[in-house]
């Protein structure tokens, strides 16, 4: 049994100690918004949130992250943080095919978290391991930087 | 609401990660496939050992296939399992299905082929089967070359490009109510239907397809669904259970059609300082099967003069076979390395006549009323010189380049322009004589209104701008109109999602069946209006025997500008700016627009820079991970600047024309460009990456 935290609920896992987190919150949790684009660590497509840090949930092992607390975008979505930054992609239409998305709103998440008035520069290194192939990551840096303004304070 | 920006239709579902995508999808019973592939690029196949396999497992090969072992793509050429050959290392020679995927997995790793090999072809220049060939002329470039003050002549090449989608293939086959359902990941509904029906044998009412949510194509989800159909049907029906068949991301890369490599020669003319003849030779590296390469071939022929008025023309081209994994279609179609060719050879005339590139280059500029390379018409206005004054203000281009000729010092930066169109819809008489478009309004009882036609949306933003034509023109709020995923059995044939042809061609018949039901419109009552393809009648008819006629009824075009720092110690690249000015029609919705323009632009950098594909001697791939088939992140460029010119076309709704492909074709050219006003060098192939920077340095070192 691995017992963590999950979207702020206690849960237990049955799976073995070698086993992927993404697999586990696919299959076992059903929480499938967390994608699986490379199982590599470099597309960024299954990013989650644990213990406070952006992670590739294809490179995590169930075995380290006993008592950590991991955010999935199934979690997020349920913020205010998450409204002020779904509104800031709407406005630019950042979204397009949308499998690289619940990934890089973590990751933007996780910019704002670390730095609540990122430079350009800083959003583009933030978002630097979320690969996108549909935007040109335009679109996807101007909401970010739209997001820190209208969400003064709640980061 | 036409023009200005709206709140995607798909906005909400997808950055919540509630979006169903079809590995997100699991049913009752549910088994997963597995292709046991070829591990030689040719040979023939004496014996396979199958291990033992449990009763929940099955192997599926070409003798489960019911129907004819042919997947219907233009010609019938590749099985859906091979016969006794195999013709690539990828090609799938059988699959196993099961409900657990270790198992597969042990099962796939105890299977033995005892292989006959033969010699395999993987230098296109030494192919010897040509699978197509093309050639028309103009003019008389004989005359022209006898006439010439001098002959230039040189070969480019280009790369092999990987669409690199985030979603890769994948679809889900079951048998339901004595029919065959196959779901997922796709760009062309009835591309599938006809395939799957094919391969089942079975009439196409058995056969229904469903689009899921689709985590982009950019052309990889064009052939590829239809060959991987056919495949999970045939396993589906053997099985009588659902089969999901999801590739990772080695597979993909290694086993799915990707943008043909080329090889392409031009011979140009030059008298009293103008280009007056060019004779160009076309190779494009086919793969193993033929799957799209004819049209890919036509469409690269056709664009082979560039945005360039060449009276005197020639041009001839091949598809040729190799034993490499099969190409298809990519953004661009085709475009992309003939117009890579042509800037190029443009640029290096100019250089060679000692005069600037982009002034030569204004000297030939086609304009409206201009034959086309296939003797048609530009019919329309062709906003060029607008568009090259415009991303000079932005770019400052004419400055900077002359001003980075002489640069000394280990940091050196270059500047570079290109120019190109793309032709709108699907080439020749193609929408007329082929797809014949069909598109269907349902108005339900309480007044909203569906949109029933098979366009997918793969994240380019087809169901905002659709619904917003309709909504529009019926004069009604957005959330009145919807557009689901197309599904066969309730939408008519509206054609493929693919040619920059679905806005301009489909979406201008749900105008006109939107004006009809406006007109007709009836509250409380349920109506459907059905529209049907119309001809432009302005166009001159085109032959594809003799390429002869308006090879499409309008244009897009595209000016881009780039600019580069080199760092000549380490070869190290970097962009500084990147501009592009467009004409795609009146823009329906401005952040789609944009955003198809930036991505576009993005993807095509890399396809000069970065993105290559290598094989080792025995023809395996060497890239085929995003580990080391490295596409642009968010820090390899600054701010891409995308700006519009408007040229409004009659013809399609509101004025919009194709803009999907087109900013794909013109970057590749002026990031060339720019390296080699940095470099002070002459570059014939992309991709050039950082090694081949590094190579040339030394070179220059070595003298």
């Amino acid at each position: 049994m691995i017992n963590f935290i999950l979207n702020g609920e206690q849960v237990s896992s049955n799976s073995n100690q070698n086993e992927r987190l993404l697999d586990v919150l696919r299959d076992e949790f059903r929480l499938t918004g967390a994608k699986c684009g490379c199982k590599e660590g470099e597309c960024g497509a299954c990013s989650v949130i644990l213990d406070g840090k952006l992670v590739n949930s294809c490179m995590v092992a169930m075995g380290s992250i006993e008592d950590s607390t991991v955010t999935t975008i199934e979690g997020y979505s349920k913020t205010r943080r998450f409204q002020i930054l779904s509104e800031a992609y709407a406005a630019v239409s950042a979204v397009q095919c949308g499998f690289c998305i619940p990934g890089m709103m973590l990751a933007s998440e996780c910019i704002l978290a670390e730095n609540p008035n990122p430079s350009e520069e800083d959003i583009r290194r933030g978002i630097s391991g979320n690969l996108c192939r549909c935007t040109g990551y335009n679109a996807i840096v101007e909401a970010v930087g739209t997001a820190a303004k209208e969400g003064k304070g709640l980061w | 609401m036409i023009g200005n920006s709206v709140k995607k239709k798909d906005h909400d579902a997808k950055i919540s990660g509630q979006a169903s995508y079809v590995d997100d999808i699991v049913m009752e019973g549910m088994l997963y496939g597995k292709m046991l592939r070829s591990t030689k690029a040719r040979a023939r196949i004496k014996n396979i050992v199958l291990p033992e396999i449990s009763d929940d497992y099955f192997i599926i090969d070409k003798d489960d296939v019911t129907g004819e072992n042919k997947i219907h793509v233009v010609l019938e050429d590749m099985p859906v399992f091979p016969e006794d050959t195999v013709e690539y290392i990828g090609d799938p020679i059988l699959m196993v299905v099961g409900p657990d995927r270790k198992e597969i997995a042990r099962i796939l790793s105890e299977i033995v082929v005892d292989y006959e090999e033969l010699e395999p072809v993987f230098d296109v220049r030494k192919s010897e089967i040509s699978f197509f060939h093309h050639n028309y002329n103009k003019g008389d470039v004989d005359c022209a070359f006898e006439e010439a003050d001098r002959i230039i002549t040189e070969t480019f090449e280009t790369g092999q490009q990987e669409q690199a989608y985030l979603e890769t293939n994948g679809l889900i086959a079951y048998p339901q109510d004595g029919r065959i359902v196959v779901r997922g990941s796709m760009q062309c509904p009835y591309y599938v239907i006809g395939a799957v029906s094919k391969a089942l044998g079975e009439e196409r009412e058995d056969i229904r397809i469903i689009q899921d949510v689709t985590g982009g194509a950019f052309g990889g989800k064009e052939d590829y669904p239809s060959i991987l159909a056919c495949q999970v049907a045939v396993a589906a029906k053997k099985a009588e259970r659902p089969v999901k068949y999801v590739f990772d991301r080695r597979e993909d890369m290694e086993f799915t059609s990707k943008r043909h490599p080329s090889v392409c020669t031009y011979k140009a003319s030059v008298k009293d300082g103008k280009v007056t003849g060019l004779d160009i030779h076309v190779i494009y590296n086919a793969g193993a099967y033929t799957t799209l390469t004819d049209v890919v071939l036509q469409r690269g022929l056709i664009g082979a003069c560039g945005v360039y008025n060449i009276g005197n023309l020639r041009v001839t081209g091949d598809g040729m076979k190799t034993n490499t994994v099969p190409n298809g279609a990519m953004r661009g179609f085709g475009a992309p390395q003939t117009f890579f060719a042509i800037e190029m050879m443009m640029n290096h005339i100019a250089k060679s006549l000692c005069t600037d590139p982009l002034t030569f280059k204004e000297k030939h500029l086609v304009k409206q009323g201009d034959e086309t390379s296939t003797r048609g018409k530009f019919h329309f206005q062709v906003p060029l010189p607008e568009m090259i004054e415009r991303a000079d203000q932005l770019s400052d281009f004419r400055k900077k380049h002359a001003l980075y000729k002489s640069q000394t010092g280990r940091f050196r930066k270059g500047i570079g322009i290109s120019m190109v169109y793309h032709g709108c819809g699907f080439t020749g008489n193609g929408e007329r004589d082929i797809i014949k478009s069909v598109a269907k309004l349902r108005k339900n009882s309480d007044d909203t209104v569906e949109l029933l036609i098979s366009i997918t949306d793969m994240g380019q933003g087809a169901k905002t701008t659709f619904t917003k034509i309709a909504a529009d023109t019926l004069g009604i709020p957005l959330d009145r109109v919807t557009f689901n995923n197309p599904d066969t059995d309730r939408v008519p044939d509206s054609g493929p999602t693919v040619a920059s042809r679905s806005i301009m061609v489909v979406g201008e018949l749900i105008k006109r069946a939107s004006e009809k039901l406006k007109a007709q419109w009836k509250p409380g009552e349920e109506q459907v209006i059905e529209e049907h393809y119309v001809h432009p009648d302005f166009m001159i008819p085109f032959d594809i025997k003799t390429f002869r006629g308006d090879a499409y009824p309008t244009y897009s075009w595209a000016v881009n500008v780039i600019e580069v720092e080199v760092d000549t110690l380490t070869a190290v690249t970097k962009v500084l700016g990147a501009w592009g000015v467009y004409d795609v029609g009146t823009p329906l919705d401005l952040n789609i627009v944009h955003g198809q323009l930036q991505g576009g632009f993005l993807q095509s950098i890399g396809y000069a820079s970065m993105e290559q594909i290598g094989y080792n001697e025995k023809g395996v791939v060497r890239n085929h991970s995003f580990s080391d088939y490295i596409i642009p992140t968010a820090m390899d460029v600054p701010n891409l600047v995308t700006d519009l010119v408007e040229v409004p076309y009659a013809a399609g709704p509101y004025g919009a024309k194709g803009a999907g492909e087109l900013p794909n074709v013109a970057p590749a050219p002026a990031y060339i460009d720019a390296l080699e006003n940095a470099l002070q060098n002459r570059i014939q192939h992309i991709p050039y990456t950082q090694e081949d920077i590094m190579t040339y340095l030394q070179e220059v070192e070595n003298g």
